[in-house]
């Protein structure tokens, strides 16, 4: 059932966060600390294990699959209820540090293509992406 | 007439969550109408979709003198619900599912070292400028420099450090336009910097880490190219969300003598 993918996600989520406050507790601050992060490994760990077992059949996967689906209109969501008004007193901010990062890491990418060309790990026939879905998936 | 505006208002207030959905597919379908007509995809609809969204929060803000941009509407204060930390983060977590550990290793040392990089340049550019902007917390400048990575990274980390609004409709905002630049960018410079190879490719998409962007211009560029800089670029959120409010947050609270 879809809600059995539903339910992996959000355990996962939810220990995720739980951790992530527990670390930050343990170091001192009261915040969560890379919550999001552990929750990703955690899902990642644990649906690859329950897929080779056999026991995330695909309708349980489409309870994780919609969520992925929906989350570019979740950020034009999460955009179109942001404190934009406050963030424009600030200045160019937004601008002056977008533009300095995107010039950075062009000029960046000859200097990093240059050092160890023959890099064995870089099995680039065995890489499929589809691209498409990607693109409409992540930022 | 007013009756029917009244009964038509009760509906979309008491169905705030299916309002939002019905709201934000519109947004949505609009801006991808406008990428394939007026640009022909070659800006992507979820930065126009996003940047709608943007504009929307300021006529929102201006409109009510409220800080949740359209959720200060009541007929669409279930944008705020949507678009909150909970669900948000719910679809976050949720893209990573498929990926698997021996796809990230596929992309090799360089590709590794490439992400590495991308996000350590964005956490240092994000940081410093909102230092010279006059931002001297940890929370806001890792904040923006997290928003600097990607417009997700950004309110991830504000909702996990529990930066101000201000700071945090800043990160997204920083992202976004990243991810146009990288987009709209990427054709023009692609001879310089030598975008011809699947490994330059996958040094690229970890470098610049946002994966619209990243597969807009790269598309724009040389479809063939496409699924090595995406490769990369998939990886380049998680490994940011995870570093971001923790190891970065730390590193920011040193620097800043907190």
């Amino acid at each position: 059932m879809a809600i059995y993918g539903t339910a992996v996600l959000s355990g996962c989520l939810l220990v995720g966060i739980f951790l992530g406050r527990l670390l930050g507790a343990l170091m001192g601050v009261d915040k969560d600390v890379g919550g999001v992060g552990i929750a990703m490994l955690l899902l990642i760990f644990f649906t690859d294990r329950m897929q080779k077992r056999g026991s995330l059949p695909a309708i349980s996967q489409q309870g994780i699959v919609f969520w992925s689906l929906i989350y570019i209109p979740i950020v034009v969501a999460m955009a179109a209820s942001q404190n934009v008004v406050a963030a424009l007193s600030g200045g160019p901010l937004a601008l002056v540090a977008a533009v300095l990062v995107v010039a950075i890491c062009f000029a960046v990418v000859p200097l990093l293509n240059r050092g160890g060309a023959d890099d064995p790990n870089d099995d680039l026939a065995a890489i499929a992406v589809d691209a498409d879905a990607i693109g409409d998936r992540e930022p | 007439m007013q009756e029917l505006l009244q009964i038509l208002s009760l509906v979309l207030q008491k169905y705030a969550l299916v309002t939002a959905f019905a709201f934000v597919g519109l947004i949505v379908y609009l801006s991808y109408l406008l990428s394939a007509k007026l640009t022909r995809g070659r800006l992507h609809g979820s930065a126009i979709a996003i940047t709608a969204g943007l504009l929307l929060s300021l006529w929102g803000g201006i409109a009510t003198g409220g800080t949740h941009g359209v959720a200060d509407f009541k007929i669409l204060a279930g944008v705020g619900v949507m678009g909150g930390a909970m669900l948000r983060d719910l679809a976050i977590v949720a893209t990573a599912f498929g990926v698997s550990m021996d796809e990230f290793l596929k992309t090799g040392v360089s590709g590794i070292l490439a992400l590495l990089i991308g996000v350590v340049i964005s956490f240092f550019v994000g940081g410093a400028v909102g230092y010279a902007f006059g931002y001297r917390d940890a929370v806001s400048l890792c904040t923006l420099g997290a928003g600097t990575a990607t417009y997700i990274v950004g309110p991830v980390t504000a909702t996990a450090l529990g930066a101000s609004s201000e700071v945090e409709a800043l990160s997204i905002a920083i992202g976004l336009i990243k991810s146009v630049l990288v987009m709209t960018l990427t054709p023009f410079v692609a001879p310089w910097i030598g975008l011809n190879s699947p490994r330059a490719d996958l040094i690229f998409g970890g470098l610049m880490g946002t994966t619209s962007g990243v597969a807009g211009g790269l598309a724009a560029t040389d479809v063939k190219l496409v699924p090595y800089g995406a490769m990369t670029a998939t990886f380049y959120t998680g490994l940011a969300c995870l570093l971001g409010p923790s190891v970065f947050f730390f590193i920011f609270k040193v620097v800043c003598g907190e």
